[in-house]
């Protein structure tokens, strides 16, 4: 069966990728048997599928993702997130109250208001309309500590790592609760800043070596040393003065 | 929301009609739909028509003012060409500034008088670089029922042809208007055919709902000896090459067709 | 700046040598850079002759106003327009109606290569920016819009490119530009995607016989093919060089074992 790439080598929107029996997979479209590439991206295969890994996208929501998201909009029955994806979506006033929102008492800018960011879920969405979020369950609401960064959406599979290895290993090393959106965005709460600042620079360093293998290693090694070169300051800085 | 998935279906009805070779209004893949052409139904106008094919109905009005030529050609008078779609001819319409269809409807008639040179400019010269006349060639849409660009080029040309020019003699610097008049002079008889594209299938004069059903449209215009003096393809889909060849062989004969109609021999 | 050059006697000499020094079928040289504004979703640059134009995309995104909205695909909104320094004679900021018709057949060029249908009620906004003009800047703007597109992560069936082909004294050339446009003969805009082999943008100003029209069609979309690969190239050489830098940690991080 015809194959017109290697792995792993750059391809365009447009570019014919395979022939006859193969299943057209990610970024990739099927027509009159020809599979060609939809966005710009690291081509790759197995022995079905054909595929794209693309450089440059966006997200697109999916029911069952937790999100993080930036309110917008304060309204009457509830609020408009921004979830860096196409749509806006919607968080009811009934849904974060667990009750039905009474419009004369509620004061909704006091559970979220404009600017806040939240830790959400996609409980609904489809073609006719906007993203609707909950943040009934565990582990969503308000981020009230901590800092939020922003990556590509692409990448974020990797940070979290084969069966949540990566961020495993970054909570370990560095003592910080960290929250991934599948939007691209991340909340690292950590004991001090400069433990938020390591986990950051752990993830900015994946997001740039995303396709390297070996990355879980080398992301260990950095963390460490970034410790042991903390812990040497302070043992120096923590030597009494001479009187 | 319904109108778009009504309008959906129509064109699957459409599409499916016309690849077993019919069309909905039970023409030929090649046949216009009946024409009819009046001039001079405005008097105040300096030439005027009026073409039906089929429900589409547009008006020309031509007026002639005398005014300054453009600085890079002090040695021409000008023809300028607006188009209005105005509020009455569709529920469509809405009244208010050109929009990019009106402005597209102008350029694209302008087109084929202008590239075939059928108003020799340079007749219409009163004070080199200083008075010319200016030919206003202004299009009315007045019921549209698809393919205004043929009716309007139609229309336009029986409108130039109808076109009389006032008399005139200058003195001490100022234009004084003489009895008489004298027809305005063309020189060429620019004719646009349109062909739209419905799943592969090439039909000519789509009426509105074929319009609406078609993937793209590829009007030519041609002037009296067979050439081709402007090209526009309009809508979202695609043209093949060999699609695009067929119809600049198609087109020949329905222009010779349409130009029977307006120009007496 | 005002040249006080005057026009040439002859555009094209009797060795078919037109006055820049081009060849009949020869293209003027091109420059290409993508993903060149820091806001935009989706950005690309394009140097052609004397031709300085940008192309930025944002979307998709929420549609405004909303009535705009369609329910099946996203809205492609397009913006074609020129810097009043962007030509000889200073032209006034205000959209001429040469710049609607052409933000009109613009979009009809790119739209049939989007996946619009993947993002119903949205609006994919397309802004193209000529900001030196010397003939066929609608071609070089789809060239370089259909990069923005893919710069900016939208997916599409296939990079549309597009070239201009015409007639000037009696011969058939590739690439008019400014001088060769203005001048007798005819003028053939192009836009073309090449693996679907589909014209998606065909204009024709002048005078042509069917038979030299069809040579200038087939001349015009060669010239769509060559750009087409200077776009591939300009798409690769982005993303190469960020590969490239991952590709050396790697290298590093094998020694380092070692």
């Amino acid at each position: 069966m015809p194959i017109f790439y290697e792995k792993r080598q750059i391809v365009t929107p447009g570019d014919l990728l395979a022939e006859d029996e193969y299943i057209s997979g990610e970024n990739t479209y099927k027509e009159n048997e020809k599979i060609f590439a939809t966005r710009v991206g690291l081509f790759d295969h197995d022995q079905k599928r054909v595929y794209v890994v693309a450089l440059k996208s966006f997200y697109v929501p999916m029911v069952g993702d937790t999100v993080i998201g930036k309110v917008l909009e304060v309204t009457f029955g509830g609020w408009v997130v921004d979830i860096r994806a196409p749509y806006p979506a919607m968080l009811r006033a009934s849904d974060a109250l667990e009750r039905p929102v009474r419009p004369q008492r509620d004061d909704l800018p006091s559970l979220f208001d404009v600017g806040d960011m939240m830790i959400a879920k996609i409980v609904a969405y489809d073609r006719t309309r906007d993203p609707l979020l909950t943040v009934l369950e565990r582990g969503l609401g308000k981020v009230t500590r901590g800092q939020t960064i922003e990556i590509t959406p692409t990448k974020i599979p990797r940070v979290i790592g084969k069966k949540g290895s990566m961020v495993s290993m970054i909570k370990n090393e560095t003592g910080c609760q960290i929250a991934i959106g599948q939007n691209g965005r991340i909340v690292i709460i950590g004991k001090t800043p400069d433990d938020e600042r390591s986990a950051i620079m752990a993830i900015r360093m994946i997001e740039r070596e995303a396709h390297t293998s070996g990355l879980t290693d080398r992301v260990t090694e950095m963390l460490r040393k970034e410790k042991g070169e903390k812990s040497t300051k302070e043992v120096v800085e923590n030597v009494p003065k001479e009187t | 929301m319904s109108s778009i998935m009504a309008a959906k279906v129509r064109a699957k009805r459409i599409a499916q009609m016309i690849a077993s070779g019919k069309r909905s209004d039970g023409r030929g893949l090649n046949d216009y739909r009946e024409i009819q052409i009046e001039s001079g139904l405005i008097e105040r106008a300096e030439g005027s028509a009026r073409v039906r094919l089929g429900k589409t109905e547009v008006l020309v009005g031509v007026k002639i003012e005398i005014g300054e030529p453009f600085s890079d050609t002090p040695n021409a008078g000008v023809l300028t060409v607006n188009a209005e779609l105005v509020p009455l001819a569709s529920p469509t319409f809405e009244a208010g500034p050109p929009d990019e269809n009106s402005i597209e409807l102008a350029r694209v008639v302008d087109r084929g008088i202008r590239e075939s040179k059928a108003i020799p400019t340079g007749d219409l010269v009163i004070e080199p670089g200083k008075k010319v006349f200016i030919v206003f060639v202004d299009v009315y849409v007045l019921n549209y029922d698809g393919n205004l660009i043929d009716a309007s080029a139609l229309a336009a040309l029986a409108a130039l042809l109808n076109t009389k020019m006032f008399n005139y003699e200058v003195k001490e610097g100022e234009v004084k208007i003489k009895p008489g008049y004298k027809p305005l002079p063309i020189a060429n008889y620019p004719i646009a055919v349109t062909f739209a594209k419905i799943n592969d299938q090439l039909i000519v004069d789509p009426w509105l709902e074929e319009e609406q059903a078609m993937d793209a449209r590829l009007t030519i215009a041609i002037e009296k000896d067979g050439k081709i003096c402007a090209m526009q393809k309009g809508g979202y889909g695609t043209f093949t090459t060999q699609q695009i060849l067929e119809i600049s062989k198609m087109v020949q004969q329905k222009a010779a067709e349409l130009r029977k109609l307006v120009v007496k021999e | 700046m005002k040249t006080s050059q005057k026009k040439p006697e002859k555009l094209i000499d009797e060795k078919d040598i037109r006055y820049d020094g081009r060849k009949l079928n020869e293209m003027r040289p091109v420059k290409i850079e993508v993903g060149v504004l820091a806001n935009a979703d989706g950005s690309a640059y394009i140097e052609q002759g004397k031709n300085r134009i940008l192309a930025a995309v944002y979307g998709p995104r929420e549609i405004h106003p909303k009535h705009q909205a369609l329910p099946d695909r996203a809205a492609l909104r397009c913006r074609y327009h020129m810097a009043p320094f962007s030509v000889q004679e200073r032209k006034s900021p205000a959209p001429s109606r040469r710049e609607h018709e052409l933000s009109k057949v613009i979009r009809e060029a790119l739209e049939p290569s989007i996946f619009t249908e993947y993002y119903p009620r949205t609006a994919i906004d397309l802004f193209i920016e000529v900001l030196q003009a010397d003939g066929g800047t609608r071609c070089a703007g789809i060239t370089v819009a259909s990069l923005a597109l893919a710069d900016a992560g939208i997916p599409m069936r296939d990079l549309v490119c597009a070239c201009a082909a015409g007639k000037v004294e009696d011969r058939l050339i590739l690439d008019l530009d400014d001088l060769e446009d203005k001048s007798e003969g005819a003028d053939v805009p192009i836009a073309y995607m090449p693996n679907m082999d589909v014209v998606t943008l065909l204009q024709m100003d002048g005078m042509l016989t069917s038979e030299e029209f069809e040579q200038v069609l087939n001349m015009g979309v060669e010239g769509c093919r060559q750009i087409s690969q200077l776009q591939r190239d300009a798409l690769r050489a982005k993303y190469t060089a960020a590969k490239e830098a991952e590709a050396e940690k790697e290298d590093e991080a094998e020694e380092a074992k070692e």
